[in-house]
């Protein structure tokens, strides 16, 4: 069976204040929306695309994760993923664990294709696909923002400082989404419904045989350097000799 | 203690590209860094060159090979991995090309990865932003086995030229994947600064509203010697291309003075401005997030303004 399998994961709203903790131990995220991080939208959404045109028959999503996730995954069956897999880990779930455990259900899914975001706006660590793809031993195809798959090929066009690159890449492959792969549809709400009965499997690291282990200790949480206040000058000559003044004219 | 750096270069085939110099001056801040900078390339000698001049570089080693005409990750990777072993810690830009690579190098390795390196604490301490920038956070590895990194370009100088360090070449004789092709790529050329180095960026969001209307940004831009950037908003609509979007998730950049035309500061975008020295706004919305950071705030209808300034310019 031709599948896609998706990476989800669960982060702080792209529209939360983000606001680190008084003792710096990390940030506030008591009572504060959590969804499915951007990236990973975007690639849930180019998987059903892909399977809508009928050149994968399944998308599964997974993530790697406290209980929690779940919820995300759940959003994810909403969108349009047929099943879900839940591999539990507690604590700091860092890219290369991550990459591990999904480099397991890689071995068990056999997918054609692997989709993950480019980056996590929590961490934005912008490394799994590629540690992935690395213990995968397979292409990688980063900041992508269009694919076309050809037969046991993809055509990847990448979003990078020059401007847009064009790799083909033998299948199966790891591909990371930038933000203009697509724009992902709407959840409506009797598909929430009906994802309820898709199946979520969960299974644990240690199960997999994945240890988890921290190599990076999160020592302090600092909030950034404010800016100073500025000034407002209300014309263009004003502007201009503000500019002027501060030596940058 | 002394700590074995080593940088893989970027390059174009020909030129080095700034972010390896910055590479080299955030190296230094490791104690006791012998910093080692790889040049992986079909003809390494004139880029080699060039990052033999980098004070401060000890030692530059060439890979050459005929599959390396450009940059693939897939390919690089193992040619890297094959000089690795002697190094403490092993890194590269945060660009496009060094976030791909280093990464892939990090999970060949199982080595942990700090991306996005703005301050380095210690040989095991780094500071980098997270959550956009909203927050800084310090990580310290054990100091046990190989560390990798990506550096944040806009928080470092580039090291300075004058040095001379031998260039050295590297016998590699690994296998290299087949599994990845390059096919083209499509860059915009223009005689306009490199909006990651330039020293004046101005930037125009949605209210450009065409990309007819960004027009009136590249003559100001041109008048002043300035890059030219954008917001999502605008790239998305197709305003302007994609390479210059400015953002947690385009280019981060630090130029002595930005101008933000028609942009609302939404924090995605406030994450790529960060370091700039000055930062300029020019909105009709007096309560728009992008004056809580300006320096110079002005309101006002911008097609009004930008060929008011560009008269008076
Ligand atoms: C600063 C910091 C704070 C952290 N705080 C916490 C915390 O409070 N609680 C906590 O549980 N963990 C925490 N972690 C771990 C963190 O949540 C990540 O799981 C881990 O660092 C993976 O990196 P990333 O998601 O940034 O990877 P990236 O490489 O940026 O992610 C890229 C893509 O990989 C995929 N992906 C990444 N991780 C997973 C995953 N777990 N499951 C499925 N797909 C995935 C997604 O498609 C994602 O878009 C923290 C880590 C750091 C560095
Ligand atoms: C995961 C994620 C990543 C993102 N990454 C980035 C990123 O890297 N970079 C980025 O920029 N954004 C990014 N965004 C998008 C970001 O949230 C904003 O949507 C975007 O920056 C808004 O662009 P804008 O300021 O041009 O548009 P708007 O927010 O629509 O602002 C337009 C502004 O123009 C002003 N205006 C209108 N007409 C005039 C006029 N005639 N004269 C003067 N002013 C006028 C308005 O008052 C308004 O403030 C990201 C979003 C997400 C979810």
């Amino acid at each position: 069976m031709k599948r896609i399998l998706v990476g989800i994961k669960r982060v702080v709203d792209y529209n939360v204040r983000i606001r680190v903790k008084p003792d710096g131990s990390g940030v506030i995220t008591d009572g504060v929306k959590m969804s499915v991080n951007p990236f990973d939208e975007i690639a849930l959404e180019e998987a059903l695309r892909i399977k809508e045109r009928g050149l994968a028959e399944e998308v599964i999503v997974a993530t790697v994760g406290a209980a929690d996730c779940q919820q995300q995954l759940r959003t994810a069956l909403a969108m349009g993923a047929d099943r879900a897999l839940h591999v539990q880990a507690d604590g700091v779930v860092e890219p290369l664990v991550a990459a591990r455990a999904l480099l397991k259900l890689i071995e068990r899914e056999q997918p054609l294709l692997v989709i993950l975001g480019k980056q996590a706006i929590d961490d934005d660590n912008g490394q799994t696909g590629q540690v992935l793809a690395a213990l995968w031993n397979r292409p990688q195809a980063t900041y992508a923002s269009k694919i076309e798959l050809n037969a046991g090929t993809a055509r990847v066009t990448r979003e990078v400082d020059a401007g847009l690159e064009t790799l083909e890449v033998d299948l199966p492959a790891v591909i990371t989404t930038d933000l203009r792969l697509n724009e992902p549809r709407y959840v409506k709400l009797p598909d929430i419904m009906k994802a309820k009965k898709k199946p979520l499997d969960t299974l644990t690291l240690s199960a997999l045989g994945v240890e988890q282990r921290q190599q990076l200790k999160l020592v302090r949480f600092d909030p950034p350097l404010q800016r100073q206040k500025g000034i407002r000058v209300t014309d263009a000559a004003e502007l201009l000799a503000a500019l002027k003044s501060k030596g940058l004219l | 203690m002394s700590s074995r750096v080593l940088i893989v270069a970027e390059h174009e085939g020909a030129k080095l590209n700034p972010s390896t110099a910055k590479c080299v001056t955030c190296a230094q801040g490791i104690p006791g860094a012998q910093i080692t900078i790889v040049v992986c390339a079909v003809d390494a000698a004139a880029v080699a060159a060039q990052a033999a001049q980098l004070s401060g570089v000890a030692r530059v080693l060439c890979v050459e090979n005929p599959a390396n005409a450009h940059a693939l990750a897939a390919v690089w990777a193992p040619q890297v991995l094959a000089i690795a072993a002697p190094f403490s810690h092993i890194l590269g830009p945060s660009t496009t090309f060094g976030k791909d690579l280093m990464a892939r190098i990090a999970g060949f390795l199982g080595a942990p990865q700090v991306s996005d390196i703005m301050a380095i604490e210690s040989a095991t301490r780094f500071r980098r932003p997270v959550y956009a920038g909203n927050a800084l956070l310090t990580v310290e590895s054990s100091g046990e086995g190989q560390l990798v990194g990506t550096v944040r370009t806009a928080s470092f100088q580039a090291a300075a030229g004058g040095g001379a360090a031998p260039i050295e070449k590297a016998a590699v004789s690994v296998e290299l994947p087949t599994h990845t092709r390059f096919v083209s790529v499509s860059a915009a050329r223009s005689d306009r600064p490199d909006l990651q180095t330039a020293r004046r960026v101005v930037s125009g969001g949605r209210a450009l509203g065409s990309a007819e209307g960004f027009k009136i940004l590249y003559r100001l831009a041109d008048k002043l010697g300035a890059a030219v950037g954008a917001s999502r908003a605008a790239v998305d609509a197709g305003y302007a291309p994609n390479e210059m979007q400015v953002g947690q998730t385009g280019k981060i950049i630090a130029p002595e003075l930005y101008v933000a035309v028609g942009i609302s500061g939404a924090i995605q975008h406030l994450t790529g401005i960060k370091d700039a020295r000055t930062i300029v706004a020019i909105n009709k919305d007096g309560e728009a997030p992008i004056f809580e950071v300006a320096d110079i705030g002005l309101v006002g209808d911008l097609f009004q303004i930008i060929p008011e300034i560009e008269r008076l310019l």
